[in-house]
Order: structure tokens, then C-alpha cells, then sequence
């Protein structure tokens, strides 16, 4: 596997002019003639396949859902980052760049980031031409507010729905190519299966959710966009159908996986409250502005939070962090609620939850003043948990919330496949070791509206392809491998339930093994346990599974567990990785590699590569290829929040 | 942790040409903490290790924003609680021996595909009629160049909030697609950047609306009363208006 980056030459902020430059166009009467797949209609999804549309390419579009509509980017809440400088701050692209690239703890690229922070303002202008009904100023100015990892307030947002519209935006650009017939929509249709022709991408199969059908789609080129893997986890704030399936099926077609142990996992979601439960929910960075967090003192407290007097309370992040306090970034805050709840300490009925208490900041502002500023969320807990926090403290915990590895794609968005493209969260290219809030919605558009254009132009450009259709041998191949596997699915259901598995019971399980082992906090032993357990898992799985229905029609079941199995073989990718980098970096504490004062200690000199797997069939271990990190404009530096 | 049991009377059809049916299920020790969608997991889960086909329902991100759930509960779209969509519905709602009955969003326009999966494609299609502003990636002018005041982005902003769910739809006895739609017609009739295709958006979306088999709206109020975002039929009276525009200063 050959890693080129293909970062173009030349001072950092030319990079991108130079590039476009250099890159091959496509005349408009040509681009008619080939014809781009899109996988997914996320933010990255969405705005690619518009905006290729326009162009004048003929582009395929497909997305699980029954509209393209509700992908997962819609439950984005924050906001999104560009570096405008409206606030007059002191910020600038170079700023924005050197944030996104410190917050991803010196683990990502310097041109990509460099670009997407060029790109930024493009982005809230073309979103703002659209009719994004972004937060306004009373004089009719765009508002901004501040968040986690900078010093200035660039991000921009509508209302707790950024996400949303945003989406809504490049939706409405899509529907306006699908009524022109340039795009052609194909929802309800999972991407089973990448096709691979003399070594280029040239299609996918797909499965009809509602019938069953098998289907072969060919192209010149085709765009993952299909989000990140945090569902691996069973528990995460991902959206229920959220999946590695695309991903991972090319890479088992030869793209390189990059860095898939990199998981964000947040610090403020609402706690686990039974085995029963389905997903976990985000509470706003935001609240630990003026909450406060805390853990009894002694673990067998069973005292309810308001007669736990304050002498026995432990403020562990104050108390341990003296400068930032509740505002350590994410990272450290995910770890050390864990690390109070491993000692015990946790509170609630599971004991996995820490308090955050908004009585001082009530006392100290009013409750008008708390009310406004966090009265949405509040009520969101409320009508999950059935407590004020008005009157009690919050509890909260960690969750898996976003992933940074991703396929990993040179300076034009390709994969080691080439005509295969990554986008958005699918990709590892922008984020490092840890993704700053506000920066994610950013990344997605960036890539979708204004990067794959001039890589597509400049692949078609300068590559001249065989004709192909859906009658190639390969196709037909790949066809009866997706058909072989549904019926190898459903191979246990024959004689009925009992002695079987659930696929959720086995989704529980292995989000249970990578949660312990290959989570926050990971060490050798524990990483090589959970490596231990995935081929028993997997065997249980295959032999045991039991799913209801047929594979001819609407099967939720069966759906889940295509996804399930791909995660099981996917997992193994995420510990080796984990296994690889004996170092702290970012969203994880390697608990072998910490300072004095236990905190996470980067190692620059044995680790400061992309880790790019490659598969090798089932039965072998992965490959692992090393893209070093070269910093020339940056020093990286080591984190401190005491 | 509070428990009740539950019978449940689910809409079960195979497909659109079949015929459906209520069957009746019983649930006994449902969390009062869990979704109304976690129950129907445990449901589901029960019925698998029966050798039963589960119950085929739509959902994705669970917590209100996608728009992919929803079913009548009780005869009430995203069932008893005020401005909630079906995931965010608690089962501390109900009450230990109540019977729920669980039908699928009805209407003309949102055949159903299974259960309580419907198709709501048509929504798709009144969009790709108009709700968008006409402008392609690129060349286009600074954000702050077009000011909008902050009460203006705000209403926007309310009509904007949409999630496309189909609530509406399924409560109107008309089986009409006007709160839908004009909360998309609202949005950009209020902002600048929507102006120039005010008249023909509003003429164009609704001629998609009535080719899709929506009815007509006759003030019954039902969309505004179980939309999960809480959006104003005002929006109705404001897409009459840009209708009735278009219609008599012509495009």
C-alpha cells in the first residue's frame, strides 16, 4: 500500500491556490459524460452531490433513509466554526488552523486543516445565501458565540439546531439538482459491496431496504460519505442506523483505514440508566460554563445530592485543575468522570454518573439568569430523567460521540482505491487525535461544497478509464458475495429462536468489550483481552445468530445485523490500532504513557505518524503503514490545563 | 424504579397491497424511564426470541431532530405529550393496564410499507418543486452583506424548525400538507435571499402538494396541535398569501 499524501509544494497558505492551479479541469460539455456515486447525503453527502450536480456531472445518490434528509448530521446542536473575524478578536485562517491543529493534539495534517480553515468563510457565506436562518445580532449582523479549544468566538449557530439547518440547506441545493435531473436520489438503499475494476472504484451494490433487492450501480467515481463508527460501541450518541459498513467494505477492497482508535467521547451525556437503553444522549459543552462537578467524598454515601454537605463533596476538577477547573476540554473531563466512577465514587442508581450542580451559579446569577441561558437543555433532561436540575444537580457521563479515524485519503480526498473519494467524518483528515467542538460541521461542508469538486475534475482529467457497466464480471461477482452473505445471515434462523442469540445481544457485548478495553483509557493488558475475545464473539454471532424474516422484504433485523458483523471485524482494526500507539494523544490516555501528575503524555518522537491499516483477509493480521507527520509551521507543543 | 405492564394493540401490514390488522401484545415490567421507542425495542426483542417478525418501525437519532419516527398512540400523532416526537415520549406517560393503540401515520399520500414504516417521499418531491433559493456552490457574497434583522431570523428560524415528520399530515382529516409546507414557504418568504422566487416557490410547491393527493386545509388546527416543533398554522395564512400573490401579480 503506497501512501501519498500529494500535499502540493510551496509556502502553506498558497497550497491551495497552487493545487487548483495545477489540477485538471474537466470541460463543462464533458462533465455530462461521467458519472459520480454518492454514499450518504449527510452534510458532506448532501452538499457534494448538489454542488457536482451543478457542475454538470451526472450524479447517483444513495442514503438508508427515506429521505436524504434525515442523516445524522441533523443532530449536530452547537454550531459551526469559520474564521471571519466579524467579532473584530483577533482571529484569522492562521488561527483558526493553528486551534483545529493543537486541539487534535499535533496528530493531523497541517495543508488539509490549512484549507479547511481557508475555506471556512466560504461556507457561512454560501450557507447564509441559501437561507440558513443563522442567530442574527439586533443590528442584522451575524451573531457568534464562543466554544471549547479557542480564545475567540467564531462559531456560528441557529439556535441548538445547527446541524439541522445546515443540512436542511444542502438538502434544499440537492432537491433543487434531483428536479433538474442532474442528481438522480436513490433512499432506502444500503451500500453493500464497492466495486473494484483493474485496481479503480467503479461502483457499488446496494440492497433494496424495502424489497430486498440486490442491485449493481457503475460509475466513474464514487463518494463515501457515510459518517463515523461510534456505534461500534452499541452506546453512543450516534444515530441508531449509524455504520461502518461503507467504510469497512472498502477497506476490505483495498482503502487504507486510518487511525481507527481515535473516538471522541464526550464528557456531558445523560447517563446509562438500564440495560434496556438504545442510545445516549448529548447535553451541551456548554453547561460547564457554570456547573459545577462533583462526587461525594466517600463512596458509600448514599445521602441524596442536597444533604451531602459541601465538606464532602469532591470538586475533583477544580481541585485537580486549578486554572481551567470545569472547563478542562473534553478529553480530560471524559476521563476523569471514569476514573472517579471506577474508585466507586459515582453516583445514581448504575453508579456511573457524576453530578454537575448549577445551585452556586443559581445562587450567584438568579435563577431568570440560568434559566435563559440553559432552559432548553434543562427541560431536554428533564423529560428524559424526570429531575429538575434547577432543584437537583445533573448527572452526567462520558459518551461516545465522534469518531476521528476515518479512510484514510491523500490531499485530494482519494483513497488508497483510486476514484474512491472520503468526506466528512468518514475520512481521518482534519481532526488529529481529537475534533474541537463547532469543527465537524465545518469539515463536512467543506469537503462536500468546495474540496471534491476539483479532485473529481482532476481525476477525470488526468486518468483515461475503460467504458464499464454492470454486465462486468465483476459486478456479477460482487452481486452473489452480498447475496451469499444475507443468506449466510440468515443461515441459523431455520429452525427457529431457541438456543440463539439476539443481534442486539451481541452488539451489547461487543460495545461492553470495546467501551472497558478500548475506550477513554486503554492499556496493553486490556487491549489484548478485548483482541482475545473478538474471534469467540464473532464465531458466537455467526453460529448463533437469530434473525426473523426473510430477506425479501423490510427486515430491521437483518439490517442490524449486517451492520453488527461488519463492526465485529472492524473492531479488530480499532485495538490493534489501539495496541500500536503506546502513547496518550488526544481523546485517549494510554495508561502506560502519563506524566508525574497522571496526565496524558504525548510522544512525539516514536508516534507522531498516521497509523493506515490495511486488510489481508480474514484469517491474517492487518498491515500497518505509517504516513509521518511533518510540521513545518507548527511546533507541536504539550497540552497543560493546571 | 417504577414498572407497568402494557397491552398493546400494533397495526401489523405486510406491504401496501396487503391487508392490515391489530394484533394485541402484552408487556409486562416496562422502566417508566424508558423511550416510547425502547419499548417497542423490548417488544421487538421479546418477539424475536419468540420466532415472531418484530414490529417494523422507523427511527434513527432518537432524540427529536430527525424526523425519521412517528406513529399514532391513542389516536394522536407522537401520542399524549404536547411537543414531543414519538422517541422523546415517555413511557412515565402512561399508567400501569393501559390498553395503547399503535397505528402507523395514515394518508393518500404516505402509502404504507410495512407496520408502521410509511413512505413520505412526497414531502421529497414538494421541496425539489421549490423550496430552495436557486444558487450553486460559489460566488456568492459576504454573509454580513445581506443584514437580517434579529426578530426576522427568529420567525424564520420557527418556521424553519421543521422536521419533515409527517405528524401533520396523518392528524388532518383532509390528510393535508399545508403546515409542511408553509413552514418551507414561511422560512424563505421571510428572508431576503428568498425574494426573488417568492411567487413562483409558493405556486409551485403547492401544485406539487395537491399532485401528491394531500388535501386541503379548512382551519381544523389538528398539525399545529401535535407538530413535535411546535409550529405556528400561522405559516399557513402566510403561504395562502404568497399564493394568492402569485396568483394576481402573476409570474
Amino acid at each position: 500500500m503506497e501512501l501519498n499524501a500529494k500535499i502540493p509544494s510551496g509556502p502553506l497558505s498558497e497550497k491551495w491556490d497552487t493545487h487548483r492551479f495545477q489540477s485538471k479541469l474537466v470541460n463543462p460539455a464533458n462533465r455530462r459524460k461521467y458519472k459520480v456515486i454518492v454514499v450518504g447525503t449527510g452534510l458532506a453527502g448532501a452538499s457534494a452531490s448538489a454542488t457536482l450536480g451543478e457542475l454538470g456531472y451526472k450524479v447517483e445518490t444513495f442514503c438508508i433513509s427515506d429521505s436524504p434528509r434525515r442523516a445524522h448530521s441533523i443532530a449536530a446542536q452547537g454550531g459551526i466554526n469559520a474564521a471571519k473575524n466579524y467579532q473584530n478578536d483577533g482571529d484569522s485562517v492562521e488561527r483558526l488552523f493553528y486551534d483545529t491543529i493543537k486541539g487534535g493534539d499535533f496528530r493531523a495534517r497541517e495543508a488539509n486543516v490549512y484549507r479547511l480553515a481557508q475555506v471556512s468563510g466560504n461556507i457561512i457565506d454560501q450557507c447564509v445565501a441559501q437561507g440558513v436562518p443563522f442567530a442574527r445580532e439586533y443590528g442584522g449582523n451575524l451573531a457568534n458565540r464562543s466554544f471549547g479549544g479557542a480564545q475567540v468566538s467564531r462559531t456560528f449557530y441557529a439556535r441548538g439546531q445547527t446541524g439541522q439547518q445546515l443540512l436542511l440547506g444542502a438538502y434544499s441545493a440537492l432537491s433543487r439538482q434531483i428536479k433538474n435531473g442532474n442528481v438522480t436520489m436513490r433512499p432506502r438503499k444500503e451500500m453493500m459491496e464497492l466495486v473494484v475494476i483493474d485496481g479503480r472504484a467503479r461502483g457499488i451494490i446496494t440492497r433494496d431496504i424495502i424489497t430486498g433487492e440486490i442491485q449493481s450501480h457503475c460509475a466513474d467515481a464514487v463518494l463515501l460519505c457515510t459518517g463515523g463508527y461510534g456505534n461500534a460501541y452499541f452506546l453512543s450518541t450516534n444515530a441508531m442506523a449509524s455504520n461502518v459498513t461503507a467504510a469497512w467494505r472498502a477497506c476490505k477492497k483495498g482503502a487504507g483505514f486510518a487511525n481507527p482508535s481515535f473516538v471522541q467521547i464526550h464528557p456531558t451525556c445523560i447517563p446509562v440508566h438500564g440495560t434496556f437503553q438504545s442510545k445516549l444522549t448529548l447535553m451541551s459543552e456548554s453547561l460547564r460554563n457554570d456547573g459545577r462537578v462533583w462526587v461525594p467524598k466517600d463512596k458509600d454515601d448514599q445521602r441524596p445530592p442536597s444533604q451531602i454537605p459541601e465538606e464532602d463533596r469532591d470538586y475533583y476538577l477544580e481541585n485537580k485543575y486549578p486554572s481551567f477547573g470545569n472547563l478542562v476540554p473534553r478529553d480530560v473531563a471524559s476521563r476523569n468522570a471514569k476514573e472517579q466512577c471506577d474508585q466507586g465514587k459515582g453516583v445514581g442508581s448504575t453508579k456511573l454518573a457524576v453530578y454537575l450542580d448549577f445551585a452556586d451559579a443559581i445562587k450567584r446569577d438568579g435563577e431568570e439568569t440560568i434559566f435563559r441561558k440553559y432552559g432548553n437543555l434543562f427541560q431536554m433532561y428533564e423529560k428524559i430523567v424526570d429531575t429538575d436540575p434547577m432543584k437537583d444537580p445533573m448527572m452526567i457521563y462520558p459518551a461516545v460521540h465522534y469518531t476521528m479515524g476515518g479512510l484514510w485519503v491523500d490531499y485530494n480526498l482519494m483513497t488508497t482505491i483510486p476514484g474512491l473519494f472520503a468526506l466528512g467524518e468518514c475520512n481521518f483528515s482534519d481532526h488529529g487525535a481529537n475534533r474541537l467542538g463547532a469543527s465537524a460541521l465545518m469539515q463536512g461542508l467543506a469537503d462536500g461544497y468546495f474540496v471534491i469538486s476539483t479532485s473529481v475534475g482532476s481525476y477525470f482529467g488526468s486518468e483515461t478509464m475503460a467504458p464499464a457497466d454492470t454486465t462486468h464480471e465483476e459486478f456479477k461477482t460482487s452481486e452473489q458475495n452480498v447475496a451469499d452473505r444475507i443468506s449466510r445471515l440468515m443461515r441459523n434462523s431455520g429452525d427457529g429462536p431457541s438456543g440463539k442469540v439476539t443481534v442486539d445481544e451481541i452488539h451489547k457485548e461487543l460495545g461492553r468489550l470495546l467501551w472497558d478495553n478500548c475506550g477513554m483509557a486503554r492499556n496493553k493488558e486490556g487491549l489484548e483481552h478485548a483482541l482475545s475475545r473478538l474471534p469467540d464473539l464473532k464465531k458466537e454471532f455467526w453460529d448463533n445468530v437469530y434473525i426473523p424474516g426473510t430477506g425479501s422484504d423490510l427486515n430491521q433485523s437483518l439490517e442490524r445485523a449486517g451492520r453488527v458483523a461488519d463492526f465485529l471485524e472492524f473492531a479488530e482494526f480499532m485495538i490493534r490500532d489501539a495496541l500500536d500507539r503506546k502513547e496518550s494523544c488526544g481523546c485517549h490516555l494510554r495508561e502506560e504513557s502519563q506524566t508525574e501528575e497522571n496526565e496524558a503524555l504525548r510522544d512525539d518522537e516514536n508516534y507522531s505518524y498516521v497509523s493506515v491499516w490495511e486488510y489481508t483477509g480474514a484469517d491474517n493480521e492487518p498491515n500497518l503503514h505509517k504516513e509521518p507527520l511533518v510540521f513545518e509551521n507548527v511546533t507541536p507543543s504539550q497540552r497543560s490545563y493546571k | 424504579m417504577n414498572t407497568i405492564d402494557l397491552t398493546l394493540k400494533i397495526w401489523r401490514q405486510k406491504d401496501n397491497d396487503s391487508l392490515g390488522n391489530f394484533e394485541t401484545y402484552t408487556l409486562r415490567d416496562i422502566t417508566t424511564d424508558m423511550s416510547f421507542l425502547e419499548m417497542l425495542d423490548v417488544l421487538n426483542e421479546n418477539l424475536t426470541k419468540e420466532g415472531k417478525e418484530p414490529v417494523a418501525f422507523d427511527h434513527d437519532c432518537r432524540e427529536g431532530i430527525c424526523g425519521m419516527c412517528g406513529a399514532v398512540v391513542d389516536g394522536v400523532a407522537h401520542g399524549p405529550d404536547k411537543e414531543v416526537t414519538l422517541c422523546q415520549l415517555h413511557m412515565r406517560t402512561f399508567n400501569t393496564g393501559d390498553t395503547l393503540v399503535i397505528e402507523p401515520f395514515r394518508s393518500r399520500a404516505f402509502p404504507i410499507r410495512k407496520d408502521l414504516v410509511v413512505d413520505r417521499s412526497a414531502f421529497d418531491r414538494v421541496i425539489q418543486a421549490g423550496g430552495y433559493v436557486s444558487i450553486n456552490t460559489g460566488g456568492t457574497i459576504d454573509g454580513n452583506a445581506i443584514p437580517i434583522s434579529s426578530e426576522t431570523a427568529e420567525l424564520s428560524m420557527d418556521a424553519a424548525a421543521c422536521i419533515g415528520c409527517g405528524a401533520c399530515v396523518a392528524s388532518c382529516p383532509n390528510g393535508a400538507a399545508m403546515l409542511f409546507t408553509s413552514a418551507k414557504i414561511s422560512q424563505l418568504a421571510l428572508l431576503p435571499q428568498g425574494q426573488p422566487e417568492r411567487k413562483k416557490r409558493a405556486q409551485a410547491m403547492v401544485q406539487q402538494m395537491d399532485a401528491e393527493g394531500f388535501g386541503h386545509c379548512t382551519n381544523e388546527k389538528e398539525c399545529e396541535m401535535v407538530c413535535p416543533k411546535g409550529i405556528s398554522i400561522r405559516n399557513i395564512a402566510r403561504l395562502n398569501r404568497e399564493y394568492m400573490k402569485g396568483i394576481l401579480m402573476g409570474e
